[in-house]
């Protein structure tokens, strides 16, 4: 059973400084190099040094061990370090991990960080074809003999559904990557600055796997981005008006898979309804009380069904809600536009937007709501301005 | 009669939808932003001269220039190999395996050489697959060419490109026959103590779903235990075989060797309640749609796999009144 109740971990840490290494097609560095200069460039942003960071946190799915990071970025000795599972489902409780080791004194200052060659070295949109026989290996085994091998696949399955059940076509999901698009060409840090697209040229676009169209899928990015994380006390005191975490949730459906979570309902994602809750709950707040809201868009039948899940709109009327505009939504482009940095960049979007310095600024944004991986096991942030 | 000619139209089918592609990685980079692993040096310079018995003086001296033929040596990878290929490249040498055309051999390259390569000069490359050719039977074997071009650039110019043509291919018999080539085979189930009883009654083609023995739910896929009382035991019922195609997709791209996409994959709902992923038989890649009922049929992959697909379109056998299950 999911909490019932507020947690009393809102409010007590804050991200003090954002940091991101280009978004390119091919980093030439390493990943380990990747992390260590987003790790930099965070600590540079927030007025702090290396040997101010005592904490580090990742996920399960990087390259580089925190250890690893802490020697090669001239960090000293680590009393808090930890890595959370599910892919891009990870991103925003890294910085619930952090403000996990801040609240409870742990550690002072904590550095979440995610990098990677994801294009050009290991692609995930390149698939599946064998697995371990472990507990993980074998629910993905079950998929593998009949050739549903791609997270787009994955996800496909459940936007086919989503699409017959409220008698939509696939276009539904291209004002999602539409708007992402017009984001991004506004964007100079985004691969796709200056390029927005229209209705036409989402529906124009290849198949990759039906109902998914080449322009509903996130782009593949080298790149590494990192976000600092004290006590709010201590962030009043740094070079940044601090981004407070009034709210960090992670959440699981029941009966829950990695991407394939196909004994249930297919029309909702039950983990982010869990995340949502929590949120609601600990922040005190409701959707008409969010500002800007930065979604995971790996594809974009799922934004539509997160907008669903956290009551922006009804069931199956999400592709209206987007049309219409009313919630400034993905910024910075999203990860369809600006880059697919596991959901790290969105959440460095969400501080830019309650510092007041977003490329696409939403007027006094104090208020801003941004998730992580979805079709995952996954988690949320409520990001506020101070006082 | 008909058998043999469904199989040499099936053969071209399958040769003209490789051929299709192949040819889609026409364009695309075969290496990017490479970088030779040595300055242009006169050592190399000497090495190569006697081995090719060249003892020109423009290759020697002060002044040396690097013979215009050494244009690739400045850009291979050497006995610790490639780091700079493409994932399209990888991706079309792998397709090519795949379909049995494992062996190659270099047939031809044509360079162009723009400028001297002096000691000194750094290298950088760039390659792009220029062409596949359709299939081709030579003396070698059957298969396919490849032609890459590659810009070399030496200290950020142009100075000279370089056109190779390899030949994938099948090698031919000793009697001149082209073989078969091994067709490239479905990713194996994964399987493990927790669910090997599935795959136990899929040899005797059987599907069997398991049932918790504390509360009589049926659960698919397999695990240990129940997601409703936690109750460790349980036994197995037999599926029906009938049931209705819940959701599905159409799969078009990355293209995978045992697969000829487009194809469908669905998720059926068996009349018992639970749902597996699964293939579709019986009708086009397009003309599966979610609630068209379905029949479980067992297919031989290959020698070592059998998998539990439905074939669309029939009803529960000899019980169409009922609507085709229990429920």
């Amino acid at each position: 059973m999911t909490l019932h109740r507020a947690d009393t971990l809102g409010g007590r840490a804050a991200i003090a400084g954002i940091g991101a290494t280009a978004f390119s097609k091919d980093s030439g560095r390493s990943e380990l190099k990747l992390a260590v200069d987003a790790v930099h460039a965070a600590l540079d942003d927030a007025g702090l040094r290396p040997a101010d960071v005592d904490g580090l946190v990742t996920f399960t799915m990087d390259t580089s061990p925190e250890i690893t990071v802490a020697q090669a970025a001239g960090i000293g000795e680590l009393s808090f370090f930890s890595r959370v599972h599910y892919g891009g489902g990870a991103a925003c409780a890294t910085v619930q991990q952090a403000a996990l080791a801040v609240a409870c004194g742990l550690a002072d200052v904590v550095v979440c960080y995610r990098a990677f060659n994801e294009r050009s070295g290991r692609r995930f949109g390149s698939g599946v074809q064998q697995r371990e026989p472990s507990a993980e290996g074998a629910a993905l085994g079950w998929m593998l003999p009949f050739g549903l091998l791609t997270p787009a696949s994955w996800v496909a399955m459940a936007a086919r559904r989503y699409l017959h059940t409220y008698g939509l076509t696939p276009e539904a999901f291209g004002q999602v990557a539409v708007t992402d698009r017009r984001h991004a060409a506004r964007n100079p840090a985004a691969y796709f600055y200056g390029k927005p697209i229209t209705l036409a040229d989402h529906a124009a676009s290849r198949w990759i796997v039906e109902p998914l169209r080449l322009l509903d899928c996130c782009q593949e990015t080298d790149g590494g981005q990192a976000l600092v994380v004290t006590s709010v006390e201590r962030a009043r005191t740094l070079r940044r008006k601090p981004a407070v975490i009034t709210a960090a949730a992670q959440g699981a459906g029941r009966a829950q898979e990695q991407m394939t979570s196909f004994s249930r309902d297919l029309t909702g994602l039950p983990e982010m309804g869990a995340v949502a809750r929590q949120l609601w709950r600990t922040a005190g707040l409701a959707p008409a009380d969010i500002d800007v809201a930065i979604l995971y868009d790996h594809f974009t039948p799922f934004v539509l069904m997160q907008l669903e899940e956290f009551g922006f709109c009804a069931p199956g009327e999400a592709a209206g809600f987007v049309a219409a505009d009313t919630l400034p939504l993905n910024t910075h482009g999203g990860q369809l536009g600006e880059a697919y940095l596991h959901g790290m960049n969105g959440i460095a979007e969400a501080v830019r937007q309650v510092r007041g310095s977003s490329v696409n600024q939403a007027p006094g944004a104090s208020r801003v709501l941004v998730t992580a991986g979805t079709g995952v096991p996954t988690s949320g942030l409520i990001l506020g301005a101070d006082g | 009669m008909t058998g043999r000619q469904d199989r040499v139209r099936d053969e071209a089918a399958r040769s003209d939808d490789l051929y299709a592609r192949l040819r889609r990685f026409e364009g695309r980079p075969a290496a990017t932003a490479g970088v030779g692993k040595d300055p242009v040096n006169l050592p190399m310079i000497r090495h190569w001269c006697e081995a090719m018995g060249d003892d020109h003086p423009a290759y020697r001296g002060p002044d040396a220039v690097a013979p215009p033929t050494m244009l690739q040596a400045w850009t291979m990878g050497g006995l610790s190999g490639h780091t700079d290929r493409s994932p399209d490249y990888d991706a079309l040498f792998a397709l090519l395996d795949g379909a049995g055309y494992t062996s190659v051999v270099a047939t031809d390259c044509e360079q162009e050489y723009l400028r001297p390569l002096r000691p000194g000069d750094r290298i950088t490359f760039d390659a792009v697959i220029e062409s596949v050719s359709d299939r081709k039977t030579t003396k070698l074997g059957t298969g396919h060419f490849v032609t890459t071009r590659m810009d070399v650039h030496a200290g950020g110019r142009l100075a000279g490109t370089h056109r190779f043509r390899i030949l994938k291919y099948a090698p031919a018999r000793a009697g001149g026959r082209p073989p078969r080539a091994e067709p490239p085979r479905r990713p194996r189930p994964v399987i493990n103590r927790d669910n090997a009883g599935f795959w136990d009654g899929v040899a005797a083609h059987t599907l069997l779903i398991q049932r918790c023995t504390g509360c009589g739910r049926l659960r698919l896929p397999w695990l240990p235990g129940c997601v409703d009382c936690g109750a460790q035991e349980w036994d197995t019922v037999e599926a029906g075989g009938a049931g209705t195609v819940h959701s599905y997709v159409v799969m078009h791209h990355p293209p995978f060797p045992a697969f000829d996409p487009p194809y469908a994959v669905a998720l059926v709902e068996l009349a018992e309640g639970v749902r597996m992923v699964s293939n579709v038989v019986g009708v086009a890649y397009d003309e599966v749609r979610i609630g068209m009922p379905v029949r479980l049929e067992f297919l031989r992959v290959d020698e070592e796999l059998e998998l539990p697909v439905f074939r669309a379109g029939v009803a529960a056998e000899g019980s169409v009144a009922t609507g085709g299950g229990e429920g």
